[in-house]
């Protein structure tokens, strides 16, 4: 099974490429081949670009055929989540608003995927403006869980999650704005990192909530994303909330972990996550338990700590988000790009921008939408969005108080494990609910990652694990002790999708 | 139409309380948010990138130059600058508003606090300036195929994005109430002095004929005694004779409602620049929650408390001061400097005495001269196809005798018209004071025998008859002639 192509893991892959084993049109060829075979049935991706993966492919061959130095990840084919701009390659947002819309300049991130050689295999599904824990709010399509079909991958996120579990992508690229990396990466068994905020540049990233998103690494192990966090990432002047500092050392951090030594370091159990641990599912606490157990083992002190305010992180979450959303949203209107409905010389300006958003938008963003203009409101202003930001600080300060204290902290990614399609979609706030763990890091600022520590039902379970802010490095340490203690990967033993 | 009370008698009964909102764009080489350029006049939509267009992902960054130049003016206009500020967005959909909200500030301006001294008829006022702050422009819609130009009845609307996102500053005033019958002037002086003041910054053209400067003018009235009444704001004033004009009316519509018995609705008004008048815009039902909140996309701004010391000590001399100077460099009373205000002619004035001419010509030429045809023109006397350097050039013929005054009236309608230079209008059209004695001695001679009883008079020793004849000889020699020659000659001859 390991001879396969797509069965190396990306850091595997760079080797081989680097080192001539390798062809990176090989690699490519056979990584689109796979997307050929099983994304009928996974629908991960909104857009394969055969020709420009292949071509960048060709790039590096000749770049190594001539001897010429290139990065680290040079050759290693990825997948972009459809909300990270793209020049020339169709970019929706998994809106139907943005339908057929050809960006005509790159992001940040997209740049640097460019500059270090790495074939951009096609554009992945998500719930429409990243909106959603299930990719069950895309436009275009219905995305599955490799485990398991008649289940969800996950979101909004799900797109990347599931090309990278179904062995489409050793790599991919995700965006994070209550948890949209880390609870995919949960539910599919893979590995997922949002980045400290502002260390990633989000220009060019589709703006679901600005103070909130983060775009980060979507991968199979902590290695291959700390090797794609550190080509992705670092300072970029054209977003003003980015942070001018050097990046972490995730790399190395990932390596360090990776001998299972953890002797010295402080891990924080949150009492207030433990308290709802009676409304989450008991095979994702008890794989829980087992981590922390493992944690101790390999010599990491487990240390409890309090931080109140993180009860209110949902209720903040969902008036701050919808908040930035519903002024980030308006801007999709049908006068400059994009969808224009009712344009037909009997409705009036307005009319057409009504019209247009109307048609435009799915449920769930007219919903937030809604919310957020609402909490905006005046008269209502203060009582919502500004109480809200209130709590956000009490959360800050509840992280840095824990981070006095440990080094990190440890919950479960998510209180349950992938659900069926159609479970959820009934009552938000249930869907609402799978970022529970995962959203005081984004109203934070800090990283957070996801590593695969279990089954549940015959489903991945994901340990979280948050550091304080520019400390990602301790994330990636720990993630990468935990799968240590695996024999096997545990994203390596996912169900075989049957090609076609 | 509404109906309007005559002015005089409204200014009897009701007292008007102003409060004026400016909005300058600034002249920085780029946009607010983006790299794009701010030249005016370019083909529509050629001065656009990514994020002034607000396609999907695009990301602001504050322009540092606009920031700079909005701190200067907040220091030149007295006000304290905030040692912590940001932007917010203020949400509302418009087409030509590529995000559909405006970036701008809201409860925390750069500038806060300051004030203006203007003079009117010799007396100060003292006008508040509530808060100066930095938002940015929005594009421009051009509504094809209706009557109005407006957008009902239209068929097409096309939007130029070049103006959108150019920096601009908002200068707002705290109510200026105490200016009673001279409340337009004292608006008119308001906006004379603010647009002075930026000039001399040198941080925009501050040109209201290009929109580079635009007045929106808020107006109540009330009883003496009584309360502040129900203002309304006047949308798009945009020079300065607007602004008299628009307070002006306001105040006739306005009292002339209040004498009915009507109540004052608080309301946005358009001024119309060819009536002078004002016609209700958006009504109340339709105003707008604009759900102000701060723009997550951009940092807060702290500027030091070293770096606004530096652009203070760094400001030029301020009109106000400037004026002074001049006034006494010139020699001119209060009242004759406060003509070259009025007629916003310092700087042309400034201009041609360093072109080399006396300050009295300059007054002279600037204040009588042009300024007929300026007004005739309905023109700012600044916009005349004429420069301070030709007007120097000017008199300097005339101080060299060269050209009398009615000479040089003519080599103005050349220079007006776009002929050249006076010098170069006078050769072409052969505009020069005869000096030629026996060119005149014979035109004298001429009307000397076509008026012989004229000329007796003189021989008796009526001298003041002499005008008749060199009326004959001017007319003669087509004003050419210098008057003083010609009368010399004459009482040579008869004398």
């Amino acid at each position: 099974m390991s001879d396969r192509i797509v069965d190396k893991t990306a850091a595997e892959l760079a080797a081989d490429i680097r080192e001539g084993r390798l062809t990176a049109v090989a690699v490519t060829t056979a990584f689109l081949d796979r997307i050929a075979a099983v994304d009928g049935t996974v629908k991960a991706f909104l857009h394969v670009d055969r020709e420009g993966a292949l071509a960048t492919a060709r790039e590096v061959d000749e770049a190594l055929a001539r001897g010429e130095e290139l990065g680290p990840l040079a050759g290693v084919p990825i997948a972009v989540k459809d909300v990270v701009v793209t020049k020339g390659l169709p970019t929706t947002a998994a809106s139907k608003i943005l339908e057929g819309w050809i960006p005509p300049y790159d992001a940040t991130i997209t740049e640097r995927i460019k500059a270090a050689k790495m074939p951009i295999l096609g554009k992945t599904n998500l719930d429409e403006f990243a909106m959603g824990s299930s990719t069950e709010y895309s436009a275009y399509a219905q995305t599955v869980n490799p485990w398991d079909t008649a289940r969800i991958p996950g979101g909004s996120g799900g797109g990347s999650a599931a090309a990278v579990a179904a062995k489409m992508a050793p790599l991919a690229i995700g965006t994070d704005t209550g948890g949209s990396i880390r609870q995919p990466g949960a539910v599919t068994g893979t590995f997922g990192a949002k980045p400290t905020y502002g260390s990633n540049s989000r220009y060019g990233l589709i703006a679901f909530s600005s103070s909130l998103d983060t775009p980060g690494p979507v991968s199979r192990n902590a290695l291959d994303g700390a090797l794609l966090h550190e080509v992705i990432s670092g300072y970029d002047p054209r977003d003003s909330t980015a942070i001018d500092a050097p990046v972490p050392p995730v790399v190395a951090a990932a390596k360090a972990g990776a001998d299972g030594d953890l002797s010295g370091v402080k891990l924080g159990v949150v009492k207030e996550f433990d308290q709802t641990f009676d409304a989450a599912e008991p095979g994702v606490v008890e794989a829980y338990r087992q981590a922390v157990e493992q944690l101790a083992k390999l010599g990491a002190e487990i240390v409890e700590v309090s931080c109140p305010s993180f009860s209110y992180a949902l209720p903040t979450y969902y008036l701050i988000a919808p908040s930035e959303a519903s002024s980030n949203l308006a801007r999709y209107d049908g006068v400059r790009y994009g969808l224009r409905a009712g344009d037909d010389g009997r409705h009036g300006l307005e009319e057409v921008m009504s019209l247009t958003r109307e048609a435009g938008f799915g449920p769930e963003v007219k919903r937030r939408i809604i919310l957020g203009t609402y909490a905006l409101s005046a008269g209502y202003v203060d009582a919502f969005y500004g109480k809200a930001q209130k709590v956000r600080t009490l959360i800050k300060r509840d992280f840095e108080a824990a981070f006095e204290r440990v080094d990190a902290l440890i919950s479960p990614t998510t209180p349950f494990i992938a659900f069926k399609f159609g479970e959820r979609t009934g009552d938000p706030y249930q869907m609402y609910l799978a970022d529970l763990y995962t959203i005081p890091t984004n109203l934070y600022g800090g990283p957070g990652v996801s590593v695969p520590v279990g089954l549940s039902e015959g489903m991945p379970v994901g340990l979280q694990v948050m550091g304080p802010v520019m400390g990602d490095d301790i994330t990636y340490r720990v993630a990468a002790a935990v799968e240590s203690t695996q024999d096997t990967l545990l994203a390596d033993t996912a169900p075989e999708i049957e090609e076609q | 139409m509404s109906r309007l009370n005559d002015y005089d008698k409204a200014v009897e009964t009701y007292e008007p309380v102003l409060g004026l909102e400016t909005h300058i764009e600034l002249d920085t080489n780029t946009k607010m948010f983006c790299g794009c350029s701010t030249a005016f006049g370019a083909e529509p939509n050629t001065q656009t990138c990514p994020v002034c267009l607000a396609l999907p992902g695009a990301l602001p960054v504050a322009n540092k130059a606009a920031i700079e130049a909005t701190v200067k003016i907040g220091l030149a206009l007295n006000c304290h600058i905030a040692e912590w500020t940001r932007f917010a967005r203020k949400n509302y959909f418009y087409p030509d508003m590529p995000k559909n909200f405006q970036t701008s500030q809201y409860e925390e301006p750069l500038c806060e606090n300051g004030y203006v001294e203007v003079a009117v008829d010799g007396v100060d006022y003292r006008i508040e300036i509530e808060r100066v702050h930095l938002e940015e422009d929005t594009g421009k819609t051009l509504h094809v195929g209706g009557a109005t130009g407006r957008i009902h009845g239209a068929t097409e609307s096309l939007v130029d994005y070049n103006r959108a996102g150019i920096p601009l500053v908002e200068i707002v005033t705290k109510p200026v109430p105490g200016t009673g019958a001279l409340a337009p002037e004292v608006a008119k002086a308001y906006v004379a002095e603010l647009r002075d003041i930026v000039r001399s910054l040198g941080v925009s053209d501050v040109r209201m004929e290009q929109g580079s400067l635009r007045c929106d003018v808020n107006l109540s009235l009330n009883k003496p005694g009584e309360e502040w009444g129900t203002r309304t704001e006047t949308k798009n004033v945009n020079s300065l004779r607007s602004v008299e004009r628009a307070v002006r009316y306001e105040v006739r519509r306005q009292s002339a409602l209040l004498d009915d018995g009507v109540k004052i609705i608080q309301e946005t008004r358009h001024f119309h620049e060819s009536t002078g008048e004002t016609s209700p815009g958006r009504s109340k039902e339709e105003a707008t929650d604009y759900r102000y909140f701060p723009e997550p996309d951009l940092a807060v701004m702290e500027p030091s408390r070293e770096w606004v010391e530096e652009l203070r000590a760094g400001l030029p001399e301020l009109p106000r001061k400037r004026r002074e100077r001049l006034q006494a460099t010139w020699g001119l009373g209060d009242k004759e400097m406060q003509s070259v205000v009025n007629a916003d002619a310092v700087g042309l004035i400034e201009a041609t005495v360093a072109a080399g001419t006396t300050p009295t010509g300059a007054v002279k030429w600037w204040l009588g001269e042009l300024s007929r045809r300026a007004n005739e023109a309905g023109a700012e006397l600044g916009a005349l196809a004429i420069t301070p350097e030709q007007v120097a050039e000017l008199q300097g013929m005339v101080d060299d005798g060269r050209l009398n005054d009615k000479l040089a009236r003519q080599v103005i309608d050349g220079v007006l018209a776009g002929e050249g230079s006076p010098v170069e209008v006078a050769a072409k059209r052969g505009l020069e004071v005869v000096s030629d004695t026996g060119a005149l001695e014979a035109a004298v001679d001429e009307a000397i025998s076509a008026n012989p009883a004229v000329a007796e008079k003189i021989r008796g020793g009526t001298h003041a008859a002499a005008g008749v004849l060199i009326g004959a000889v001017m007319k003669a020699t087509k004003g050419q002639a210098d008057a003083g020659t010609v009368r010399k000659i004459i009482l040579e001859k008869l004398g």
